[in-house]
């Protein structure tokens, strides 16, 4: 129990949906989402296949606990080999629509193959079938959502759908669901829409069951009475993750203006207290709440509304209601990474990036290696669709974002990524990527641990696939950091392989999740356990890149990080010492001086 | 005071146990024309499916319920009533004298314009002793012809084949099913539900005559032979004594806004009652168990006393026919210049038809959905005035939960 | 003095654990559709609303029901079905004005909040407060109640 047992294969080529037994033994052994998918993509689909190729495949998987009372309790994956990265992608969502598939039956979704039209997956519990979506194709995540219930006249269908930058091809397309939520990173939108895959509209009645029900909600409210009164949650509850703005700024690891800064002057007027502060034009303040996803204690959730005076929403009057707001990554790829210091023209771009299904941190990053080519001359007006982009244009900002949305004109190069986007216009070191992944809100240099993290990440530049912030926030210096990154990697790869959200783990330790999962279900889970399945979903993750042909030079940072020091803050002076790190860490993983796994690592991990 | 009160219905009931509240030394008299305790009609077919037993239908569960309360409970039948001296004579020769008088005498199966129904093998299904007898007969396998498709032959329907019967409908001329409760796209889906779940259902055929066997014989030659055959082609209200009593009775037994009938310290409730339609503001019979409780209170409240006026009944049904569920509320027919929020998926028997005048919602019909249905009721009798939430129910009309809510909330 | 559920929608952030709660209470699974609390969410207005039985006087099911299956639990004053007596007929769940009477398809019985017998799971379970059990005299289900009662058809006064 905890797992439902079944997985749904859909073939869109043949337009056929089968259900199969999920494969219990792999499941002792990857646990579930971001693990199993892993696993089932590795054993369907060669490495080296094009990922927007209708040999790659995609799928939806959840975890044990999703759809369980845990605490976050709702998170669910995309896994497949991401557009943006050609490297294998997980991209981690929450909201409700992973647990309303795991209620309808169902662990996993398989998607394979291409459909010869626009279709969309519509599930009733056991029930599934592909449906044309000619009607739904060139329509906003906002408005395929209610149509789709329309449609079947079903309030309670739970939806991921891909907006126009899926279907466009924008490198870093998410897919979205329940409007605001979001698989958002490594371009796994960009495969879903390469497939004619425009949504998935799911309803389950079935209910989830645990194998230990009366010892699970003990373990349940044990957690959550640890979780619960805790300044960490409380801070997230109030905050949200914004908290992490002055934090990072203070700390002097806030990617400014591409990273040519690490301190950003305009903070003020992009943090907390401008997002809760009563606005002078409507008497009004941007953040009107919170809201949790499935099963969540926390509810980091934003909820904003624009200040309808602003200039980006004339006559717009579609973007005045209330609407997912501002997270930090959002916040500061629009704001300190962009130059941007308004607010309410970031709330617009988060605004835009989910109703069409981009991820913010690449999009943002995106413009601001825009700005850097634009300001340096390498493009002007003729390549911009004659935009001017200094640093710091709101205009330019949400100009961008529209024109990236809808793919049109320069949002087409802003659509491939920083990357493509550096290379076509011949400065490769503008692009602040790993992997061909955009960075997320820390800076390297004075984030030694998140460098390596960065560096080492099997889906590219990525804050979420380690938690070196408490051991970096208090030592600046690399020594001891490939210790920290990789036990953390490990625990981290085992979160997202239960269902439940990284965040509940700032507080819980493996050992709190694990007596919870080990009462939701067979195998005998303890801390370590989870630890050996975490190692195994990393080093299966680094194999499957390995074989698509990835090596030891793509473990690296942009040089802007490795060779010019940071210019203020604590970290003044310092670069990212990646070259100490990170022999160190192939070390520790038991892995070759070039960064491949030996064989007596494969063989301790059974792979 | 003393009350008496004909019929052992769900309105008959309610209104002995209301008076007995507000009236605690009052003498109550309730008389019931069937054997046995007051039971509920409604139960019946779940009687005759062999999902409860026979004390499952009755309205009260403990054995003296109603000696507790001192209420006077007979079995016999009214034969006269004496307004002039309130008095009423009963068959079993007894003769009482009242202060106020409830009938609440319900309704009886209308008889079917055909020769044979008296031929060994036909039954109605009405009174609990008519259910005894057929779930005496209704063996597993044997063949049903049921005539009728209304509501109360659905049900029946439901109960037979739950035993496991094999059922044959005649559906009458009209070829529809539930036709009073349910529009003619409803119905259809009923109908091929039906027939999907091993139903014969014949439609646009009249029953000629019943011949022994039983086999009934329709109108175009046809016989069909059967081991049992139920009619239940519609019910009329038991009103007729009344009429000789000199209160008025059109459709059923005329009642005014506080159930009052033509004649001074005469009430009415229930099926034989034609009172105030909430919908419609006119008066009309709604043989339906929420009306008769409601009926029965409130007639009770003004039999001792209490001015409470009855502000009108709703008319709305639920169905279950073989497992698809199916409701109706007020005006599902809709009024001149209103509009309607219709869905339709008919391969998942699904269906949705609410109906508006202006912003508010006045009736629906539904198949296919049992979530919240009572928020329907809500919507309509509350007058709702919907606004915004209008145009979202004309989009998608099962949103009609979320504008409850975001009305009342 | 008798307790009733508190509903305070400006402090529910839609985690939806109410819903869970509820169902593993009374059918040891976590299904919100077999919940007997909801949650409805007005996206545009960043506003959810957990929306359950009030235990309104009217008692609108109680006297719909044909056959005495729904009664006053004396200790809670909840209105509770009983399992062995409901026959399935639903006709409690069209009388209720409030729709949070529903059809079990599983049982062929109806399911309504009883208030777990005086400790609702779903409030133990709420992370932010949004749902409380108190004192029954000052709930905010008076709003919700007072509706109830001025519904324009059926019974204005009570025995």
């Amino acid at each position: 129990m905890s797992w439902q047992g079944k997985i749904l294969r859909v073939d869109l080529t043949k337009g056929t949906c089968t259900a199969e037994p999920l494969n219990m033994e792999w499941a002792q052994r990857y646990l579930g989402q971001r693990g199993l998918g892993s696993k089932y993509l590795a054993e369907e689909v060669s490495p080296k296949v094009d990922p927007l190729s209708p040999d790659n495949k995609m799928i939806f998987a959840t975890g044990p606990l999703t759809g369980t009372a845990v605490s976050t309790g709702g998170r669910w994956s995309v896994v497949t080999k991401g557009a943006l990265t050609n490297a294998i992608a997980d991209s981690n969502s929450g909201g409700y629509f992973g647990a309303e598939l795991k209620m309808a039956g169902w662990d996993m979704i398989i998607f394979e193959g291409k459909a010869p039209r626009p279709v969309y997956l519509h599930i009733e519990d056991d029930r599934a079938e592909l449906l044309a979506a000619d009607y739904l194709w060139g329509r906003t995540v906002w408005e395929v959502e209610p149509a789709i219930r329309e449609k079947h006249g079903d309030p309670m269908l739970k939806i991921a759908s891909i907006g126009r930058a899926g279907e466009s091809g924008v490198m870093y397309a998410c897919v979205m669901n329940d409007m605001d939520r979001a698989a958002g990173r490594s371009g796994v939108g960009a495969v879903m829409g390469s497939k004619n895959l425009k949504a998935v509209a799911v309803r389950g009645t079935q209910g989830v069951r645990v194998r230990d029900p009366k010892g699970f909600m003990q373990a349940v409210a044990t957690a959550r009475a640890k979780l619960d009164p805790s300044p960490v949650r409380k801070s997230f509850t109030r905050h949200g993750t914004m908290a992490m703005m002055d934090t990072a700024n203070r700390h002097g690891t806030l990617p400014t203006r591409n990273c040519r800064e690490v301190q950003f002057d305009g903070v003020d007027k992009v943090n907390v207290a401008t997002m809760t502060r009563v606005r002078l034009s409507d008497g009004k303040a941007n953040l009107i709440g919170n809201k949790g996803c499935f099963a969540c204690s926390i509810a980091c959730g934003r909820v904003s509304k624009i200040d309808p005076s602003h200039f980006s929403v004339q006559g717009k009057p579609k973007y005045l209601g209330a609407q997912g707001g501002l997270e930090y990554e959002a916040a500061f790829a629009f704001g300190p990474m962009a130059g941007v210091a308004d607010l309410e023209a970031l709330t617009y771009a988060n605004y835009l990036c989910n109703e069409d299904g981009m991820d913010p941190i690449s999009f943002g990053t995106t413009v601001a290696a825009a700005m850097e080519l634009y300001e340096t001359g390498a493009i002007t007006g003729k390549e911009t669709s004659g935009l001017a982009l200094p640093f710091g244009s709101a205009e330019a900002l949400v100009a961008l974002a529209e024109l990236t949305a809808r793919g049109e004109g320069f949002g087409k190069d802003i659509g491939l990524g920083a990357k493509r986007l550096c290379e076509k216009y011949g400065h490769p070191e503008f692009a602040m990527v790993v992997k061909g992944q955009e960075f997320p809100g820390y800076d390297p240099r004075s984030m030694q641990g998140m460098g390596l993290a960065y560096a080492t990440s099997n889906r590219g530049a990525c804050h979420m696939r380690a938690k070196p912030w408490s051991d970096d926030f208090a030592r600046i210096t690399p020594d001891n950091k490939a210790n920290v990154v990789k036990a953390s990697q490990d625990e981290v790869a085992a979160i997202d392989s239960s269902g439940i959200c990284f965040f509940a783990t700032n507080v819980w330790t493996l050992d709190d999740l694990a007596s919870q999962l080990d009462a939701a279900c067979e195998g005998g889970w303890t801390a370590e356990k989870m630890r050996e399945v975490g190692e195994r979903v990393w080093t299966l993750e680094r194999t499957f890149n390995l074989k698509a042909g990835l090596t030891k030079a793509d473990d690296t940072l942009p040089e802007r990080c490795l060779k010019d020091a940071a210019k203020s803050g604590p970290a003044k002076g310092m670069v990212a010492e990646l070259g100490k790190m990170l022999p160190e860490y192939y070390t520790l993983r038991g892995w070759t001086a070039d960064g491949v796994p030996t064989n007596e690592t494969l063989q301790r991990l059974a792979l | 005071m003393k009350h008496v009160i004909v019929g052992g219905g769900p309105a008959g009931v309610t209104a002995a146990e209301t008076l007995r509240k507000v009236e605690p030394t009052a003498d109550i008299t309730l008389i019931g024309g069937e054997a046995g305790p007051p039971y509920c009609r409604m139960a019946i077919p779940y009687y005759l499916a062999g999902n409860i037993a026979e004390q499952g239908t009755y309205f009260r569960h403990e054995g003296d319920h109603y000696a507790r309360l001192g209420i006077r409970y007979l079995n016999d039948r009214v034969e006269a009533i004496s307004a002039t001296d309130g008095r009423i004579r009963l068959a079993g020769g007894v003769d009482l004298a009242y202060d106020r008088l409830l009938l609440a005498t319900g309704s009886r199966p209308a008889m079917l314009p055909a020769p044979g129904l008296d031929t060994p093998g036909v039954y109605s299904c009405w009174t609990l002793d008519d259910a005894r007898q057929i779930a005496a007969r209704a063996t597993a396998g044997a063949e049903v012809v049921l005539i009728g498709a209304g509501f109360v032959a659905c049900i029946i329907m439901q109960a037979l084949a739950h035993r496991g019967m094999k059922l044959t409908v005649v559906a009458g001329s009209s070829g529809r099913m539930v036709r009073s409760m349910m529009d003619e796209t409803a119905g259809d889906l009923i109908m091929r539900w039906c027939r999907e779940h091993g139903v014969s259902v014949l439609t646009g055929q009249r029953v000629a005559a019943i011949e022994d066997g039983p086999t009934v014989v329709l109108a175009d030659g046809q016989a069909l032979k059967a081991n049992l055959v139920v009619v239940a082609s519609g019910v009329r209200p038991n009103s007729e004594f009344a009429a000789a009593a000199g209160v008025t009775v059109e459709e059923g037994i005329v009642v005014d806004g506080y159930l009052k009938t033509s004649v001074e310290g005469i009430f009415a409730a229930g099926d034989v009652a034609q009172g105030l339609d909430f919908s419609t503001r006119t008066r009309s019979v709604h043989a339906i168990q929420p009306t008769a409780t409601e009926h029965g209170r409130v007639a009770a409240l003004n039999m001792a006393g209490r001015s409470v006026a009855y502000r009108g009944s709703l008319g709305m049904n639920v169905l279950d026919s073989l497992g698809l569920i199916s409701s109706s509320f007020g005006q599902w027919q809709g009024v001149a210049g209103g509009e309607a929020a219709i869905h339709l998926d008919a391969a998942r028997y699904r269906y949705m038809d609410l109906k508006f005048d202006g912003d508010r919602l006045i009736g629906v019909n539904s198949v296919g959905r049992t979530e919240n249905l009572g928020a329907l009721r809500g919507l309509i009798q509350k007058r709702v005035r919907l606004g915004a939430w209008k145009d979202r129910l004309m989009a998608n009309p099962y949103r009609f939960m979320e504008a409850l809510v975001a009305v009342t909330a | 003095m008798l307790k009733s559920l508190h509903i305070d929608p400006d402090k529910c952030t839609s985690c939806l654990l109410c819903e869970l709660a509820c169902s593993f209470e009374n059918e040891e699974v976590f299904n919100p559709a077999k919940s007997r609390i909801k949650v409805f969410t007005f996206h545009d207005q960043g506003r959810y609303v957990p929306y359950t039985c009030t235990q309104c006087a009217e008692a609108w099911c109680m006297s719909a029901c044909p056959v005495d299956a729904i009664s006053v639990d004396r200790a809670t004053g909840a209105k509770v079905v009983s399992d062995d007596l409901c026959v399935g007929c639903k006709v409690c769940t069209i009388a209720c004005p409030f729709g949070t009477v529903n059809y079990n398809h599983d049982t062929g019985k109806v399911i309504k909040c009883d208030l777990c017998g005086g400790e609702p799971a779903c409030a133990a379970m709420c992370p932010t407060g949004a749902i409380t059990y108190v004192d029954a005299d000052w709930t905010g289900y008076d709003k919700m109640r007072r509706w109830a009662g001025k519904t324009d058809a059926g019974p204005q006064a009570h025995a």
